[in-house]
């Protein structure tokens, strides 16, 4: 498993081809299907709440504790229990199946303040660049998140596969 | 003079597990930590931690740390906090300053113990610029204190030198705190820390210049500007790649070194081991160091994460009860046993390879005599 080779260790961000070919990357077909989990982790780092996070068994990681985690996309509901249990952010729920022309992201976010259902967005990429804009559908955020909320936005099906949070507001000290 | 079993050294995540596991085998136990509050570093991480659920992943640092201190009170060990030990003598008796922060006079006692665990933690590289010692230019560990335990924010425009786990985690925790975070550098060629924790960053639009390193830190009252300069394989300057920054602070996160003056005047045997942060006590697989009855644990045992420092902590403090004639050695070994298991598996992949491979290094040399 010579995972030197990921480009998110030089830039800072995953490239959607590496992701792509990892184990909790659903396919194409899938995502149309409706709701899924997408993991974003493919370093072997020593981490699994999301294996026991998620109430139908679809994350796999097993031992040893620094295995990838492996996503079953068939037992996946989408639920998105997952998002906030991730300690690395790394986990969104992808629903390409909502319309004809448009999708959902749902992805976590720990800052202030919290965006409200209605809202419209600026999301971002990967890379912090703006891709567009997006209808917050709503923002949950119960005490078993401790803090993470998860965000869930309605965006151009487009948009789906790199809108990966908000746009970061202006500083808050002016 | 009092007298305890097990005295142990620093309640953090080490401390703390070492307490509880020699508790556990019925042994007396008084934690000795010199700031007002328990936790160690886990009082600053307000962040959710990776691991496993037995080294409750998923539970941001702050609650581990206090859920830790809890179940050590529940168990019924001796906390004194605000409490300095500034004498170690014969493996067996601290001097300790207790109250300098309260009452800024302290009152002086004599501790005796059967064993003692050394579980005190580290310090913060620096990393020297022109500049650097402008008011600005600070510990990431340092700015971390200040935005999460002191709620006041260094600066508004930060760069961040360093991109290991420390750099990344406080990078974010300023953006969380308000403040920009213009960059973060390393003069490496690869980020140092999780790629998760940089896909956070670069979420939030903070760019990474690898192959830089801060060559100037410029202003007069405090720091106005960060100049960084690219560096060649050999770290060696490259002429005309400077860039600039507008920044108030710098945030140095360039590594831990273990803070072994304890380990030191206790006269423990000391080996260099650069992937574990530099000088730490040799010390065998339960945690004894080179002086029979002085354990150590956590990062002052090489530099690793919270997860490790329990563990190890867990090892010490089961070791420290044995070493006092407490518990049942079956149950002992098959608990160490556990744990040393559960520590192999922390230490495994690529962020864990080399430190397990260091660390039968540090075992080996104390076994070579």
């Amino acid at each position: 498993m010579a995972d030197s080779a990921n480009s998110v260790e030089t830039l800072g961000y995953h490239t959607l081809q590496e992701l792509g070919c990892a184990s909790g990357f659903p396919s194409a077909v899938r995502l149309e299907q409706g709701a899924c989990a997408v993991i974003e982790c493919i370093q072997e780092i020593p981490c699994n709440p999301c294996e026991t996070a998620c109430p139908n068994n679809a994350i796999k990681i097993g031992n040893p504790i620094t295995n990838l985690p492996v996503l079953d996309a068939d037992r996946c509901t989408g639920c998105g229990v997952c998002i906030a249990q991730c300690p690395g952010l790394a986990i969104f729920v992808v629903d390409m199946g909502y319309s004809a022309r448009a999708a959902t992201v749902a992805f976590p976010h720990e800052f202030l303040p919290l965006p409200n259902a209605g809202d419209r967005v600026a999301v971002v990429d990967r890379t912090g660049a703006v891709i567009g804009d997006a209808e917050v559908l709503g923002v949950h955020n119960p005490p078993a998140n401790d803090s993470t909320a998860v965000v869930r936005v309605l965006l151009d099906k487009r948009l789906a596969q790199h809108a990966r949070g908000l746009a970061r507001g202006e500083s808050t000290l002016g | 003079m009092r007298s305890v079993d097990v005295a142990v050294i620093g309640a953090g995540p080490a401390g703390l597990s070492a307490a509880i596991s020699a508790r556990r085998q019925g042994a007396d136990v008084l934690v000795i930590e010199q700031n007002p509050k328990p936790g160690g570093q886990l009082i600053k991480q307000i962040h959710k931690f990776f691991g496993s659920k037995e080294h409750g992943a998923g539970i941001r640092g702050i609650r581990l740390g206090e859920s830790l201190y809890q179940e050590a009170l529940c168990t019924g060990v001796r906390v004194w906090l605000d409490a300095s030990v500034f004498g170690i003598f014969d493996a067996s008796v601290l001097l300790v300053a207790r109250g300098l922060l309260e009452n800024k006079s302290a009152s002086k006692y004599k501790v005796h113990a059967k064993s003692i665990v050394l579980a005190t933690g580290a310090s913060e590289n620096s990393v020297s610029f022109a500049g650097w010692t402008l008011p600005g230019v600070m510990g990431a560990g340092a700015a971390q204190t200040m935005i999460n335990v002191e709620r006041v924010l260094p600066g508004k425009k930060t760069l961040i030198l360093g991109s290991g786990n420390v750099g990344l985690i406080v990078g974010y925790q300023m953006l969380q705190a308000g403040a920009d975070v213009v960059a973060v550098c390393d003069a490496q060629r690869k980020i140092g820390g999780y790629a998760v924790h940089a896909a956070k960053l670069s979420r939030a639009g903070v760019p990474f210049r690898l192959g830089f390193t801060v060559s100037r830190a410029l202003g007069h009252a405090g720091v106005s500007a960060a100049e960084i300069t690219k560096v060649d394989e050999r770290w060696k300057p490259i002429p005309d790649s400077t860039e600039q920054f507008d920044v108030d602070t710098i945030c140095i996160a360039a590594g831990l070194k273990p803070y072994a003056k304890l380990a030191l005047m206790a006269g423990c045997r000391m080996v260099y081991s650069g992937i574990l942060g530099g000088w730490v006590p040799a010390h065998d697989r339960c945690m004894m160091s080179s002086v029979p009855g002085v354990f150590v644990a956590g990062d002052l045992a090489g530099v690793e994460e919270a997860s490790c420092a329990m563990e190890e902590g867990t090892l010490a403090g089961l070791g420290s009860a044995r070493f006092a004639g407490l518990g049942e050695p079956g149950e002992i070994a098959e608990l160490s046993h556990r744990a040393e298991k559960r520590l192999r598996e922390l230490r495994m992949g690529r962020f864990g390879d080399h430190r397990q491979h260091a660390k039968n290094l540090i075992v080996e040399a104390l076994s070579r005599g």
